[in-house]
């Protein structure tokens, strides 16, 4: 049989898919780690960087932040936590082997996108719109609410999504050092000459990865009724780095 | 070195920050010891990196010069390489097996795709960069649509592509580290022996190098397009 039946064969039995390890456990327990990792990127990223925005400082770190991160590969700090007496490679109850490893790397994984968007988003309002709530009389917190974050929004959750994206490819990396997730059967079906396990796992991720990309642009998509209106730039979405 | 050994001889025969006792993250001895493996891994982490950038920039100009041409295959070309960006590394690797087996060729392809999508953009940005008045001006002097891409349109929008390029060049040298899946991953192959092993040593070894890679061809693509355009450097001053 060649390999592309074997691969078919694999995704089309039901045992590849139930039971603990099977691909449906493992998606779950991916998306649970992509899912805590995204929300502990948001709740330490986006009050720093929102700050700074508003503050206008700490552009070279809000900047250097993404090439920090794109710098370093995924791989090498998994390994560095995973390796060290803490966090190492104890279990986390449903994050799975790792779990707290691959929890820090990838939170500090999401922070990049999180942080460098919205800095950038916050320092993109226009000045005229600045100096005219100034003028009427706002102080700097309702300057900060009513007008610089509405305004920042749309730029922001782009941000997110491009974290999501990066986070789930990363906790698919996770796998490389005996981490959780689905990666993990990719992982170990290389490693066994199973290669049509591998490749089947890899077609779940990557659909996924997919999946998850357009139900994001269909969320934010949601969340800016008003973005027809906004005055059109010229700018693409930005895109994130590689994972 | 005589001297250092008769001083500490016991410790200086036995490798003394990497041992079945010991496991410390950086030890310079275990850099002696296994100068030719690591140089050999550094060697293949360069040539994987530098083929698959390249690769990328061989795709993206025809790319990016069609999507220019048919501005109606522009949302096309970039949405469908989007999309493959979108797809994790670990996952994209299995995938090309099939085709290319447990080879370099697999890595060098699936980075090329990455480095692919960024660099499309960098050079219809960098295109798009480029004044009106300055086309209009070559037109009016008569250069044909091949001599005004490459000494007027390329040439301006240098700066924007190489931005591009640095992005490109950098998250490829991390991301050659997955290639270990098909144990072509230079350094990463290190680093996956490392953890196996639990050698620290080693890992931090490669991970240190791998940084170091990244900011090294970053300098080179600075210093190359301070070259190549003479001229942004008059403004600045």
């Amino acid at each position: 049989m060649s390999l592309f039946e074997l691969t078919w064969q694999y995704l089309t039995t039901a045992a590849s898919w139930t039971g603990s390890g099977g691909l449906l456990d493992r998606l779950a327990e991916q998306l649970l780690l992509t899912v805590t990792a995204l929300v502990l990127g948001l709740l330490i990223g986006l009050p720093v960087a929102l700050w700074l925005g508003h503050v206008g400082r700490g552009g070279f770190l809000a900047i250097n932040i993404s090439n920090i991160g794109r710098a370093v590969p995924t791989f090498a700090l998994l390994a560095v936590l995973v390796t060290a007496d803490w966090p190492g490679p104890a279990h986390l109850g449903p994050y799975g082997r790792a779990g707290l490893a691959t929890l820090i790397a990838l939170a500090l994984f999401a922070l990049p996108p999180l942080v460098t968007t919205t800095y950038t988003a916050i320092r993109e309002v226009p000045d005229d719109v600045l100096e005219a709530a100034d003028g009427m009389g706002m102080s700097g917190v309702q300057r900060f609410w009513r007008v610089e974050l509405p305004l920042a929004l749309p730029l922001m959750m782009s941000g997110v999504r491009l974290a999501l994206v990066q986070v789930w490819a990363t906790a698919t990396i996770a796998a490389l050092v005996a981490g959780p997730g689905v990666g993990a059967i990719i992982v170990s079906g290389f490693a066994r000459n199973q290669y049509s396990e591998g490749i089947g796992a890899a077609m779940v991720v990557a659909v996924a990865a997919l999946v998850l990309e357009i139900a994001a642009a269909g969320a934010q998509r949601l969340v800016e009724p008003t973005r027809e209106r906004a005055v059109p730039t010229k700018v693409r979405a930005p895109v994130g780095d590689p994972a | 070195m005589t001297l250092l050994g008769v001083t500490a001889a016991p410790a200086a025969r036995e490798p003394s920050c990497y041992s079945a006792f010991v496991n410390e993250w950086w030890c310079a001895e275990y850099v002696d010891d296994r100068r030719d493996d690591i140089l050999a891994a550094t060697t293949e982490h360069l040539q994987i990196t530098v083929a698959a950038v390249l690769l990328g920039l061989l795709l993206a100009f025809p790319l990016a010069l069609l999507a220019r041409r048919y501005p109606r295959l522009e949302s096309t070309i970039l949405g469908v390489s989007t999309g493959l960006y979108t797809i994790p590394s670990l996952a994209l690797l299995p995938l090309l097996v099939p085709f290319t087996g447990l080879s370099a060729n697999t890595v060098i392809i699936g980075l090329g795709v990455y480095a692919l999508t960024i660099l499309v953009r960098g050079f219809l940005d960098g295109l798009r960069s480029v004044p009106d008045d300055v086309v209009e001006s070559a037109v009016g002097l008569g250069y044909g649509s091949a001599r005004l891409l490459f000494k007027v349109q390329l040439p301006l929008a240098l700066p924007v592509l190489v931005a591009a390029m640095r992005v490109a060049t950098v998250s490829t040298v991390a991301l050659t580290t997955v290639g270990t899946l098909v144990s072509y991953g230079g350094l990463g192959d290190l680093i996956s022996h490392g953890v196996q092993r639990n050698f620290r040593a080693e890992l931090v070894t490669a991970a240190v190098l791998c940084v170091l890679l990244a900011l090294l061809l970053d300098a080179v693509l600075v210093v190359a397009q301070r070259l190549l355009t003479p001229w942004a450097r008059q403004e600045a001053r």
